[in-house]
């Protein structure tokens, strides 16, 4: 394994695998946030119990996620020092933000986890919705950053040195509005449907348990929104990568022919020798029309590029199909629940949505790796897109596999650990029977 | 096209600050992972108990502190960062394997609450880290402080990635961090304790690590001479070294004596002077330079914009940061009617 491969491998095991922890902390504080705010209106313990539990199940998360990021901030310097001596005054501005918004989220998170006895109700409650806040407005600053580096901005050349530099500007680049919203969604349905899925795999095995079932409600009432408007989202993030990044959208979609009418490809396995994607479903001028709205509008192929400023062409083209696919899944799934609960319906009780349900649970996190890996797979051969290869950002440090090695060991083990505590967490989930007999998604009954 | 010394020199003092702080809470919660790891007598159980509950709510929010660090340098001083990510690659990956496992082992053991075997096992891990992780620290202090961080193309592993770093003065300065460190976490930790005896096990400590803190002070001052003459030169000619130094020693002397006569928030009060004091004097040996002898404040400094502007998020930052951090301690550090070892929850 050369250097470069092993740095890029620990960068992208690195940040596949704080990204998890990252987007759970962002959606279960909305979770315990929307719990409590349940049990303070209706008075039902159970939602208190859950709120608890959820608070006490994410503790560890939480604590994975802070080491695992401060690794990441650290690695960016220790992988690709060359990027960030090039790039650090340009983007270090939204990293300044989210240090505060770091802050901000681990003081709340200490006063919200360890205070339910000593702050009042009410100010228990505030300190959830600011640790909701500051962790999404962490998320929204490090993707503006990478972002940039999409859609690189706020600056100029001159012999290959960044000039005249506008960190606001960089800050306001073209990528940005359509990944964070991206992203910050994808947290909430990732989140959303996991914990969902759990309590409905639940609920299939006793479909009776009161725990469970405000459990599933609360999930939904986040997981259900997030998806539905996830696809029409990632339609904005697809337009704006076929302004900005033609070799992305290229290889994302298997593009090798500049064409006017492109067909949308489902499926299908590029083959970069003959320089053809076989074995797709194509459908005429589909990806003309959703990538630039216009059925005949010209799709730029790979061929129009450099053969070296290729990115890896079936890695992308693979992920992007999964993150649609599954996307697409979890939006049907929760349009199917959406009709079914405002047509106060028995969610519980209806076992194939249960199963439905059950079966997303990992689809969120899956789905956003398979994103990440177009974003940033995507990108190469550039860590800056058009300005910088990632091959002139490495360290000259030598032999790399070592931590690549080490590091992947080290959290191979951490997540064997937190898999093995959350399931016993699970598993001490209460016993309650509900004992009303008619209870719906929107209007849940008390005890 | 770099920014001009003040506004670089403002910007480097409030890393100063930051890190100071860092060494003041984060520090300090290494310390107790290493009374934890130390913890011993008839009271052994209550020293861990009385650790973990100080560090417990707010040890995330201490540790942003180093982010702020990091995050400032990067931004505002990208050479500076590059340079020291590229030859300090060794020491700062094995210290983030040590912050990994502390924070991780601390948050796996306040979880499973339940197995006894587990909970040892994680307690020695989060010790051992704790231990292990400012002594890395300190010998990234020490190396930036020697000025060999050079990068030669070409160079062979050893001479160019390893012994830079690796030298008797960044080990002295390794050990002398973590015996500062144990000697904060000691003397909070008498104001935490909710009784005697167990106050008094940390009186013992604090005096302890106070005793270790002055041989490795000396011995770090010896070794300067040969390994870091800047620095030493500094120390023995400058205006404002012998105030500092005489300040710095009457810390010192303050805080044992105020142990002595269990006079304990003068002893908190005079062990956080002598380590701001220890960190703001390092700083001053060292200005002009950021990593001496090839970078200093001026050559890393980031454009001016930059620097402008994240000056402004540090001021709108502050506003928000300082009224919730004194929040976060009001509700956790209320004295002794706070603390209740069986308070658990649920
Ligand atoms: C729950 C997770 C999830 C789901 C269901 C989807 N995505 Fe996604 N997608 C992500 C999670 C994600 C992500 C991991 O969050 C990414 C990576 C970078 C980003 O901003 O979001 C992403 C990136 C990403 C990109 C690349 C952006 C770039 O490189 O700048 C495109 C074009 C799409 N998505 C399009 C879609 C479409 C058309 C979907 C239709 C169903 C879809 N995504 C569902
Ligand atoms: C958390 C979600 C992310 C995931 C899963 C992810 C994934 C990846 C992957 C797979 C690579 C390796 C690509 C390759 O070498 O083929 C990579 C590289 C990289 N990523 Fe990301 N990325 C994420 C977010 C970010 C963010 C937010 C930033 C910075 C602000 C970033 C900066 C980088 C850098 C600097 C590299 C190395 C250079 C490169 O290979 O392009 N990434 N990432
Ligand atoms: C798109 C990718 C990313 C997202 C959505 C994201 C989001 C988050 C969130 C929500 C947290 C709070 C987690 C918690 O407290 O448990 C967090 C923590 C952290 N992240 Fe990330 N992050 C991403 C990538 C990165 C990158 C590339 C870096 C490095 C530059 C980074 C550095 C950090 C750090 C240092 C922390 C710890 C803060 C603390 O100590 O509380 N993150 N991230």
């Amino acid at each position: 394994m050369s250097d470069l491969l092993a740095a890029r491998s620990q960068m992208a095991m690195s940040l596949a695998f704080h990204i998890i922890f990252a987007m759970i902390a962002i959606g279960m504080p909305l979770l315990m946030v929307l719990a409590e705010y349940r049990w303070r209106r209706t008075g039902d313990g159970i939602y208190l119990d859950l709120a608890k539990r959820w608070a006490k199940g994410s503790a560890i998360l939480f604590a994975v996620g802070a080491v695992s990021g401060t690794v990441l901030s650290f690695e960016l310097g220790l992988l690709w020092p060359g990027f960030m001596r090039y790039a650090g005054a340009i983007i270090g501005m939204p990293f300044s933000l989210e240090g505060f918004a770091f802050f901000t989220e681990a003081i709340f998170l200490g006063v919200y986890l360890y205070g339910w006895n000593r702050v009042s109700p009410r100010a228990h409650l505030l300190a959830g919705v600011v640790v909701a806040l500051s962790g999404a407005a962490s998320a929204i600053f490090v993707v503006i950053a990478n972002a940039w580096m999409n859609a690189p901005t706020g600056f100029q050349l001159v012999n290959g040195q960044p000039v005249n530099i506008d960190p606001i500007a960089a800050m306001r680049n073209a990528a940005a509005l359509p990944e964070v919203v991206h992203m910050v969604l994808a947290a909430y349905a990732a989140t959303g449907f996991a914990v969902a899925g759990v309590h409905a795999a639940l609920l299939l095995r006793n479909p009776a348990n009161a725990f469970h079932r405000r459990a599933l409600s609360v999930a939904l009432i986040m997981a259900v929104p997030a998806a539905i408007v996830q696809p029409f989202s990632g339609d904005i993030n697809a337009r704006a990568v076929a302004e900005q990044q033609p070799s992305k959208l290229a290889a994302m979609e298997g593009q090798f022919r500049t064409e006017a009418g492109a067909p949308l490809r489902i499926g299908g396995v590029p083959d970069v020798a003959e320089r053809e994607t076989r074995y797709a479903i194509e459908i005429p001028r589909g990806l003309s029309l959703l990538a630039f709205h216009d059925p005949n509008a010209v799709v730029t192929g790979l061929e129009a590029f450099p053969r070296r400023d290729w990115p890896p062409v079936l890695p992308v083209h693979a992920s992007f199909q999964i993150m649609v696919a599954l996307g697409t899944y979890m939006a049907l799934v929760a349009i199917w629940a959406l009709v079914l609960g405002l047509r106060k319906r028995d969610l519980a009780s209806n076992r194939w949505l249960m199963r439905a349900i059950a079966i997303a649970a990992p689809f969120g996190f899956i789905a956003t790796e398979a994103g990440w890996t177009v974003t940033e797979v995507g990108r190469q051969p550039w860590v800056i897109y058009g300005v910088m290869r990632t091959a002139d950002a490495v360290t000259p440090m030598p032999g790399l596999i070592v931590p690549f090695l080490v590091f992947t060991a080290l959290y191979l083990f951490l997540a064997a650990i937190v898999i093995w505590l959350l399931a016993h967490h699970i598993g001490a989930s209460p016993d309650i029977i509900e004992r009303t007999r008619r209870v719906g998604l929107v209007e849940e009954a008390g005890p | 096209m770099s920014a001009p010394l003040a506004l670089a020199t403002i910007v480097a003092a409030l890393m100063l600050v930051s890190l100071t702080a860092y060494a003041l809470s984060g520090g300090a919660d290494f310390g107790g992972g290493v009374w934890d790891f130390l913890a011993s007598g008839p009271r052994r159980a209550q020293q861990r108990a009385l650790i973990s509950h100080a560090i417990g709510p707010i040890w995330e929010a201490n540790h942003v502190w180093l982010i702020i660090v990091v995050v400032l340098l990067f931004t505002c001083f990208p050479p500076a960062f590059a340079l020291l990510a590229i030859t300090l690659h060794i020491p700062l990956a094995l210290m983030l394997i040590g912050i990994v496992l502390r924070g991780s082992a601390f948050a796996f053991r306040t979880y499973d609450s339940h197995q006894d075997g587990a909970q040892r096992r994680w307690g020695r891990t989060f010790a051992i880290a704790s231990t292990a992780t400012p002594v890395l620290l300190g010998i990234c202090i020490g190396a930036i402080t020697e000025g060999r961080l050079v990068i030669v193309p070409g160079e062979p592993f050893l001479s160019g990635f390893v012994m830079p770093w690796l030298t008797p003065f960044t080990i002295g300065v390794g050990v002398f961090a973590l015996a500062l460190f144990a000697f904060l976490a000691a003397v909070y930790l008498t104001m935490d304790a909710p009784d005697e005896p167990l106050r008094e096990d940390f009186r013992v400590r604090a005096l302890i690590a106070a005793a270790a803190v002055f041989v490795a002070a000396f011995g770090v001052l010896l070794l300067a001479q040969r390994a870091a003459p800047r620095m030493h030169a500094w120390l023995t000619t400058s205006i404002w070294a012998l105030p500092l130094q005489v300040a710095t020693a009457l810390a010192a002397l303050t805080a044992i004596w105020a142990l002595w006569a269990r006079r304990y928030p003068l002893a908190r009060f005079a062990a956080v002077a002598q380590v701001t004091l220890i960190l703001w004097g390092w700083a001053l040996a060292l200005y002009p330079y950021i990593v001496p002898p090839t970078l200093t404040l001026e050559q890393a400094a980031a454009p001016a914009i930059t620097l402008r502007l994240v000056l402004w998020a540090l001021a709108i930052g502050a506003v928000v940061l300082f009224p919730s951090l004194y929040y976060l301690f009001r509700v956790f550090k209320r004295g002794e009617e706070a603390f209740d070892p069986l308070d658990r929850e649920e």
